[in-house]
């Protein structure tokens, strides 16, 4: 029984760490139109970045800023000198953003080697959560509260604001919404960079759980993809459930058929891209 | 002299190899009714879409009322007063009617508020918004999702939404296309309410109502425009009569 607790809120702390990745690449992807190949290593960059912050004196809160901020930047720089040269040219952006994935991933072993980088926990999240002989990390429960909180904002940003419905607009229909005037120039950016953050501020977050090595970003890259193709593109909904399905799957599967873990969580994916290629909740075919 | 609302100079659109417009040059002067004419495939869309800048000319000049917007977006052509409609409804279906208007509201709006405040607070924008269904007679339906009304109430709201814009430049897309016979007077009688100050560029196959409608034709054929003149004139012209009739 306690197998099944534990592993289950494991599997809900993973999916958690992974929505906070996927829901801003699902905005991107559904937006813009671009598979953003280098959003893993946003968050593997996000990661090393609040490791040179806590080094240098910021706390773990003041860390992951730095590293949402950082990766915002480099995200906003992206977007404005290179992807938006190639509007319209879907192939070669996938191929830019694979290229600076390896560029990042390159540059993070040149400044912070190759050797793994565990992170410190804050110390107020330190411990374990314990309910008769169950006990569970509370930093993990606290991963689960963000990842909640996050989903209300997107939610409410997406569905209640103005420039949620902007962008509801462009991602239910590019054109149409350029023909409504909507100004898609300046919500590529906006997106962008919001979802940049999530994963330089998420790959900080993730680092007591995962630590951070050379290959996070390859880790955590088609995981994401497959939450949005599971959930469908452009949606925060499908972004958020497909996380907690492949969280659960990730957790279950490696723990009761370790060497099938892959085959388990890429299973999925296959049979919705065959069965169903708008996903669970979206409305573009992949 | 007032520029036109409307000039096209040596348009060219490739795709691939195949030319879809071939040297189109046109002038529609503000408020012209102007209507598209061609058989299928004579590049009446694809002329279209590249004047509202859904993609780029391959050659050529676009001027929307003396401005040059060859190269300009279709977001920014629409902010210089230009609203469309299309030959395939696209609307945004799992919305309801209203919220759709106030989409086509929210793209003009300048950023005097907030963008990141409750929108279900502008009071104003939703009021205007189903004062302009009134207008084509959509009010009692605005709170129904798109995917729950019917064709020819959807290209309604089509046309609500470009004039929620305020047009100056009204480009419409084959708007009595699959419409019943009450439909379409209704979309008729739509049409005629339309300020005459607003310049409108038709594409229409339903001849009687097209031809009544429009000061100016322009009939094109293989990507080029083969007639332009009043209702008589092309009538009259034998090119017109080819293009129709193959001889």
């Amino acid at each position: 029984m306690n197998f099944w607790v534990i592993q289950g809120l494991n599997g809900l702390a993973f999916g958690s760490l992974l929505f906070i990745l996927a829901s801003g690449f699902s905005l991107i992807f559904g937006l813009m139109r671009i598979v953003n190949l280098s959003h893993g290593a946003y968050f593997m960059l996000g990661a090393y970045v609040g490791i040179s912050a806590m080094a240098a004196g910021a706390s773990f809160w003041t860390a992951i800023l730095i590293g949402g901020v950082a990766i915002a930047v480099l995200g906003a720089v992206i977007e404005r000198l290179i992807l938006r040269r190639l509007t319209g040219q879907p192939l070669a952006q996938v191929l830019v953003t694979l290229g600076i994935a390896f560029i990042i991933a390159d540059a993070c072993v040149w400044i912070w080697t190759g050797d793994p980088r565990p992170v410190p926990m804050p110390r107020e999240l330190a411990g374990a959560f314990r309910i008769h002989q169950l006990a569970f990390p509370i930093y993990r429960l606290f991963v689960i509260g963000v990842a909640f909180t996050l989903a209300a904002a997107l939610w409410f940003l997406l569905e209640r604001t103005r420039l949620g419905a902007m962008i509801r607009a462009g991602v239910d229909d590019l054109n149409m919404a350029r023909a409504m005037g909507i100004r898609t120039s300046v919500l590529f950016p906006v997106v962008f960079c919001l979802g940049s953050a999530l994963a330089g501020a998420g790959g900080v977050l993730a680092g007591p759980i995962l630590s951070v090595y050379p290959g996070l970003d390859t880790d955590m890259l088609p995981l994401a993809l497959v939450v949005v193709i599971l959930g469908g593109v452009g949606s925060l909904l499908g972004a958020f459930i497909g996380s907690l399905i492949i969280g659960f799957i990730y957790s279950y599967g490696q723990a009761l058929f370790p060497d099938l873990a892959y085959m388990i969580l890429f299973l999925p994916m296959v049979l919705v891209l065959t069965l169903r290629p708008t996903g669970l909740f979206g409305r573009q075919a992949i | 002299m007032t520029a036109p609302a409307l000039e096209v100079t040596g348009l060219h659109r490739f795709f691939g190899g195949l030319p879809a417009v071939r040297d189109v040059s046109m002038r529609v002067p503000v408020g012209e009714r102007r209507l598209l004419l061609g058989p299928n495939g004579a590049g009446k869309t694809t002329l279209f879409n590249l004047i509202a800048g859904d993609f780029p000319a391959s050659r050529g000049e676009i001027r929307i009322f003396g401005e040059n917007v060859t190269g300009k977006t279709a977001d920014q052509r629409t902010h210089l007063g230009m609203a469309r409609t299309y030959q395939i409804i696209t609307l945004f279906p799992k919305n309801t009617l209203v919220h759709n208007v106030v989409i086509s509201l929210l793209g003009l709006l300048k950023l005097r508020f907030n963008p990141l405040s409750d929108i279900r607070k502008h009071t104003a924008l939703w009021d205007e918004a189903r004062s302009i269904l009134a207008l084509v007679g959509l009010e009692h339906l605005a709170e129904r999702t798109v995917a729950d009304t019917s064709y020819g109430e959807k290209r309604r709201l089509e046309i609500a939404m470009a004039l929620a814009q305020k047009p100056k430049l009204l480009l419409l897309d084959e708007p009595l296309a699959g419409l019943s016979a009450d439909e379409r007077r209704d979309v008729e009688r739509l049409l005629q309410t339309i300020p005459r100050d607003v310049t409108i560029i038709m594409i229409e196959h339903d001849m009687d109502v097209a031809l009544a409608f429009a000061d100016v034709i322009t009939v094109m054929q293989h990507g080029q425009i083969v007639v332009e003149g009043n209702r008589a004139e092309v009538v009259a012209d034998p090119k017109t009569r080819e293009v129709y009739l193959g001889h």
